[in-house]
């Protein structure tokens, strides 16, 4: 009977959840929704056969999809995991798409209308090594996919993916090249053997065979990849890099042919690469900005046939019908691109030039793929794919850009947001009574539409306008906040501004900071800060971000600064190269044009100071005491914390520049723990009360510090994946270090448990996921910290006269007594990232929002997981709001805030706050990006979007009209009554 | 004087019972048989002290009678208040603001409602003093109803729960490195 009670209690409490469902035609009023796929790496057309003309593509997103040729939209599309890199695609049978994939382990058939999955082989192999895919011709007839992978080759049939032979290469041997010639049954690969010995094999395409193998030592060794010259002939650098090398295979025997580099290539400045495209008897040498076409003569001579004025872009060689080879040139002149389109035979033969517009600047181009088609005067016409340095894909036919997909934004490194502009004052009349009479037929068709009189046209027209409503796009700041910029920074260096009312770009800019220039050759972007918010007495200014960057990988490359103008998108100040770049610290405080402070630390642990201004500086020194740092060295295992000494001692003096000294260090074991996860409160978050509120009106005191970082560590043996280690000899360690004494305020062990964990950080709590090894399933547990040295304040007339010193500024050395409070739970889902909804002032619940392994963002609220909550609980507790303890979260299918899309490849969950309170603005990205907004405890601060003003109006003025004619009817009665 | 007969235009007739004329014969109509006036004919003097004392000890009942009155109320409103419950909604917070509002307007109005039984020889001061302290005692309860309600400011929590938090004086910042 208990149970029963229960039951249909907890049904009754669980209604009562605030669920962010939404209904099916309120599905893109307030969300949107874009598809991407990232740099194309490779694109293999389907044109041959009438109907829809398609290309297949495969993207550094690991994505492989099939695009429309026409607009470029996509009409399918797989997204292989991160560790499931696409090493090569072709299409097989005319039907087929083939894709190599995990270093050539793993070979997958789609279809290719639809992109449902045929068959899947995987390869194996003994020791992994390049991969190499070869689908002979493109006949119906040859069904034998040749592919090659961890040292074995591989024939596969294409109809059912069934392994066929299988031929392990000697060991020792590195393949750099697969070769079936047109027609035959051989095959050739060809290689190294170490860094001297070049290597033939001859194999029977049809039984795997070996037929011959050949090996030679060429004198001058070899460095870096074979290039495929032609059928037989082949061309690398050798050791030293200063000389091109053919080799010729004929009759079984090879032969070298040396050349110094400067024969070919004169006012030779900085290195030469050899291009990567299959050209017939062609090769392609880029020398700095230009690009030198060398022929290979059957003796294995080197020709010079010309040269480019700029870098260029190849692309492989395409045969056409009749004899004739062609191949697509693609130079960057200024804001212009220009495409030539070459005869190989008959090197002075163009088929094809032409100069097209960039009205956009995309940088440099990276890669090209040709494809032809017969016009209608049986001409030739070609039409190429070209990717650019900013990712994005282009198709260029007839002299124009035919479409353009900007899959730079599949590729996201860090978010932030703007404000857009205030609206200046001045509405024309007629545009007023314009707006006004759509404004009342609007409303009109609403009301029609809730007194289900209206028709499907209607309907339709109703939806419409909701679609468009309320000019959710439109370019200045709105009443409520949900009209922002999202400002983005991709791999590519590219920075582009997204409207959060429909996604559209507003600008984009390929930051000349970041891009390849002279001493930085692989600059990266690393973040956005920032830089300038303007409000109150810096309104006339544009607010600007900090782009933080770095040339190449390593911690100690110089780093890159730069100012983005967020209206614009010009790049206002950019400091260029500078110092090396390990913590950037943005400060609390800022200067009087609003600049906030930054605190760059370079790889010597000095301090740099930005901006550079004197008003900085000083700012900066008065609270030069009660600034510190701490940084986590997850290799060795230490977390250290350091504060501010004096100006640096270097040889050019530098006022921003500040030397600092180690304050403490926690050192974890590093036979024992790892460190794998750290995690501390977002900056900005605004926290509404230091108080908790509970049942019968008990009291307790957040801990509230801004200064706190959440560490996890795990044995070094549970380090690897799930699985990896057992439950015995694995634990998770929890910490709650306080970042400016580095005391430790919490420790806590999972015993059996063991990483990946995904945190979140906000106001006195923490919640992380991780693997319970023990249970075999996911586990949630949360921390909440109170501050217990706060909890004496419970006196009501000393807090009525204010008598307190609970808001008085508070210093970590004080030594603040803390009490936690903890509590697990199993979780169902694997988590790929993890956030929490941030309000303006905080007093709204806050919901987690969890990035599940289906790339889906589901959101759980914080009720869930309070380490409160027990199994039952009093009713004092019940009416709080607290939820009887049940061993596993609930998914509530209607809390996905992403509904029925996925995010593919969902890497970050950005919450934005807006100015209505009840509401938050969730942004997703991955490959796809989503945005939202939602509303945590629904939206009690407005009414909903579809209110109908019109039927209010309508009812006070009936009420209005009601009461005059009854008090005039009252009157009339009154005077006949008196004259009775 | 015309007796019978309506002095206003409504009026068709009227009995004036008032009248204590002792004379029969200045009347339309004999007196009914066996009705005798002589208990009226009385010492004038004595009669009037007589009857003021009557009126003044009814005054004096009837003052009591009212300063009495909000005891009931107090039990109805006791009751009502047991019946509302003390979860915060329409009903209760209803119940309990009316239980607050009918002794403060009977407070404010302890004068008018013994305006009648003003008197000198009628001391009002017992009757008042209990009047008031019945509505103080209802009030007593209505601002117990609203304490167990939760209304009142009276815990440590009603003080802090938006008290924003203190301010650190210490920044730190950092990180793994980028």
């Amino acid at each position: 009977m208990a149970i029963r009670v229960f039951v249909v209690l907890f049904i009754l409490l669980s209604s009562s959840y605030t669920i962010s469902s939404l209904y099916e035609d309120q599905v893109g009023l307030m969300d949107w929704h874009q598809q991407y796929i990232g740099k194309v790496k490779h694109a293999v057309f389907h044109t041959q056969k009438a109907g829809r003309k398609r290309v297949v593509v495969s993207t550094e997103e690991n994505v492989v999809a099939s695009l429309d040729l026409r607009r470029g939209e996509i009409y399918w599309r797989h997204v292989l995991g991160a560790g499931d890199v696409i090493d090569q695609i072709d299409i097989a049978l005319g039907k087929y798409v083939i894709t190599l994939s995990s270093a050539g382990s793993t070979l997958r058939a789609w279809n290719l209308p639809d992109g449902q999955m045929a068959w899947e082989s995987s390869l194996s192999g003994s020791k992994p090594s390049n991969s190499f895919l070869l689908v002979p011709g493109k006949s119906e007839k040859d069904t034998v996919i040749i592919a090659y992978g961890n040292g074995c080759l591989h024939a596969i049939s294409s109809v059912d993916g069934e392994l066929l032979w299988k031929k392990e290469l000697d060991e020792g041997i590195e393949i750099q090249q697969l070769v079936q010639p047109f027609g035959s049954e051989l095959i050739y690969a060809v290689g190294y053997i170490g860094s001297s010995q070049f290597a033939a094999y001859q194999i029977n395409a049809d039984t795997g065979d070996l037929l011959k193998y050949e090996s030679e030592a060429s004198p001058g060794g070899f460095s870096g990849e074979i290039v495929l010259v032609s059928g037989e002939t082949f061309v690398a650098f050798d050791a030293t890099q200063t000389h091109l090398v053919s080799v010729k295979i004929r009759n079984g025997k090879i032969s070298f042919q040396q050349t110094h580099i400067s024969n070919i290539v004169d006012n030779l400045s900085g290195k030469a690469t050899l291009l990567q495209s299959k050209l017939a008897g062609i090769f392609g040498v880029n020398v700095g900005t230009y690009t030198t076409f060398v022929k290979v003569t059957d003796e294995g001579q080197f020709v010079v046939l010309s040269k480019t004025s700029h870098a260029a872009a190849l692309s492989d060689v395409l045969p056409i019908s009749d004899g004739h080879f062609a191949f697509s040139i693609i130079q960057l002149d200024g804001d212009k691109i220009q495409q030539t389109v070459k005869d190989v035979e008959d090197w002075g033969n163009d088929f094809l030039i032409e100069r097209i517009d960039m009205t956009e600047k995309r940088g440099l181009v990276h890669k090209v793929f040709l494809n032809n088609y017969i016009k209608t005067d049986r001409s030739y016409g070609f039409r190429a794919l070209v990717v650019m340095e900013d990712h994005s894909l282009l198709l260029l036919q007839q002299g124009e850009i035919v479409w353009t997909r900007e899959d730079g934004l599949a590729s996201i490194i860090d978010v932030t947001t703007s404000e857009l502009p205030i609206e200046k004052q001045g509405v024309s009349v007629a545009k007023v009574e314009q707006t006004l009479f759509e404004w009342l037929k609007g409303h009109l068709l609403k009301v029609k539409g809730t007194l289900m009189l209206a028709t499907p046209d209607e309907v339709a027209e109703i939806q419409k306008i909701r679609l468009q409503s309320s000019g959710k796009s439109k370019m200045t700041r709105d009443h409520n906040g949900f009209r922002k910029l999202l400002i983005v920074l991709s791999k590519s260096g590219k920075i582009f501004a997204l409207h959060t009312g429909d996604g559209r770009i507003v600008w984009s800019q390929l930051l000349r900071s970041l891009q390849k220039s002279e001493g930085c050759e692989f600059p990266v972007g690393l973040n956005l800060y920032h830089w300038q918010v303007p409000h109150h007495h810096a309104l006339d200014e544009n607010p600007s971000v900090l782009v933080v960057g770095r040339c190449g990988s390593k911690l100690d490359n110089p780093g890159v600064l730069s100012v983005v103008d967020v209206y614009t998108g010009n790049e206002v100040n950019p400091w260029g190269h500078v110092h090396s770049i390990s913590q950037v610290v943005p400060l609390p405080f800022t200067d009087s044009t609003e600049q906030r402070l930054h605190l760059l630390i370079d790889t010597h642990g000095n301090a740099h100071l930005y901006p550079t201004n004197t008003e900085a500086l000083e700012i900066f020194q008065r609270e030069f005491t009660n600034v510190y740092w701490y940084s986590v060295e997850a290799d060795t295992g230490i977390i250290k914390g350091h504060t501010l000494k004096s100006t640096c001692t270097l040889e050019v003096e530098d006022k921003y520049c500040f030397s600092s000294r180690d304050l403490w260090s926690i050192v974890f074991p590093s036979e024992s723990e790892k460190i794998i996860a750290t995690v501390t409160r977002k900056p900005n978050e605004v926290v509404h009360t230091q108080a908790k509120v509970m049942a019968e009106q008990e009291l307790m005191y957040k801990y509230i510090s801004k200064n706190l970082v959440f560490v996890a560590t795990v044995t070094p043996k549970a380090s690897g994946e799930i699985g990896s280690a057992t439950p015995d000899e694995s634990q998770l360690v929890v910490y709650l270090i306080d970042t400016v004494t580095g005391r430790i305020l919490n420790r806590m062990v999972h015993h059996g448990s063991q990483g990946p964990v995904h945190a979140v950080f906000s106001e006195n709590w923490v919640v992380y996921h991780y693997f319970n090894l023990r249970a075999h399933r996911y586990e949630m547990s949360v921390i909440e910290i109170y501050d217990q040295s706060r909890a004496d304040n419970k006196d009501v007339l000393k807090l009525i006269v204010g008598k307190h010193n609970l808001t008085s500024p508070v210093s970590s050395y004080s030594r603040p007594e803390i009490l936690t409070k903890s509590q697990s739970y199993f979780f169902a889902h694997t988590v790929k990232v993890v956030a929490v909804t941030s309000t303006a002032k905080g007093i709204t619940s806050r919901h987690l929002l969890i990035g599940t392994v289906g790339d889906q963002v589901l959101a759980l609220d914080k009720r869930f997981v309070d380490p409160r909550r027990t199994a039952n609980p009093t009713q004092a507790e019940r009416e709080e709001g607290l939820v009887p303890l049940t061993d596993s979260l609930p998914i509530i299918p209607q809390s996905y805030v992403t509904h029925g899309l996925k995010v593919e490849g969902l890497r970050g969950i950005v919450t934005i706050p807006t100015k209505l309170e009840s509401t938050s603005l969730v942004f997703t990205y991955g490959v796809d990006l989503f945005f939202t907004r939602i509303a945590p405890s629904k939206t009690y601060d407005s009414l909903t979007e579809d209110f109908s003003y019109a039927l209010l109006l309508i009812t006070i003025f009936v009420l209005l009209v009601a009461i005059f004619v009854t008090w005039y009817l009252s009157e009339k009665k009154e005077l006949e009554e008196k004259w009775r | 004087m015309e007796k019978g007969k309506g002095v206003t235009i409504g009026r068709r007739w009227a009995i004036d019972f008032t009248d204590s004329s002792t004379s029969p014969s200045s009347r339309d109509i004999p007196d009914p048989p066996g009705f005798s006036r002589v208990s009226v004919e009385l010492d004038d003097s004595s009669l009037s002290r007589q009857k003021k004392d009557a009126e003044s000890n009814w005054k004096l009942q009837k003052a009591w009678e009212v300063a009495q009155a909000p005891f009931k109320n107090l039990m109805m409103m006791g009751f009502m208040m047991w019946m509302a419950g003390n979860t915060v909604h329409l009903f209760s917070i209803g119940i309990t603001f009316s239980a607050l509002w009918q002794p403060i307007s009977a407070l404010q109005g302890v004068g008018k409602v013994f305006e009648p039984f003003k008197d000198k020889k009628v001391d009002l001061l017992g009757p008042k003093l209990l009047f008031i302290a019945l509505n103080l005692g209802g009030l007593a309860l209505g601002v117990w109803k609203l304490n167990s309600l939760g209304l009142l400011p009276t815990h440590a929590s009603d003080w802090v729960s938006s008290l924003p938090p203190a301010q650190e004086v210490e920044y730190s910042g950092g990180g793994i490195p980028l």
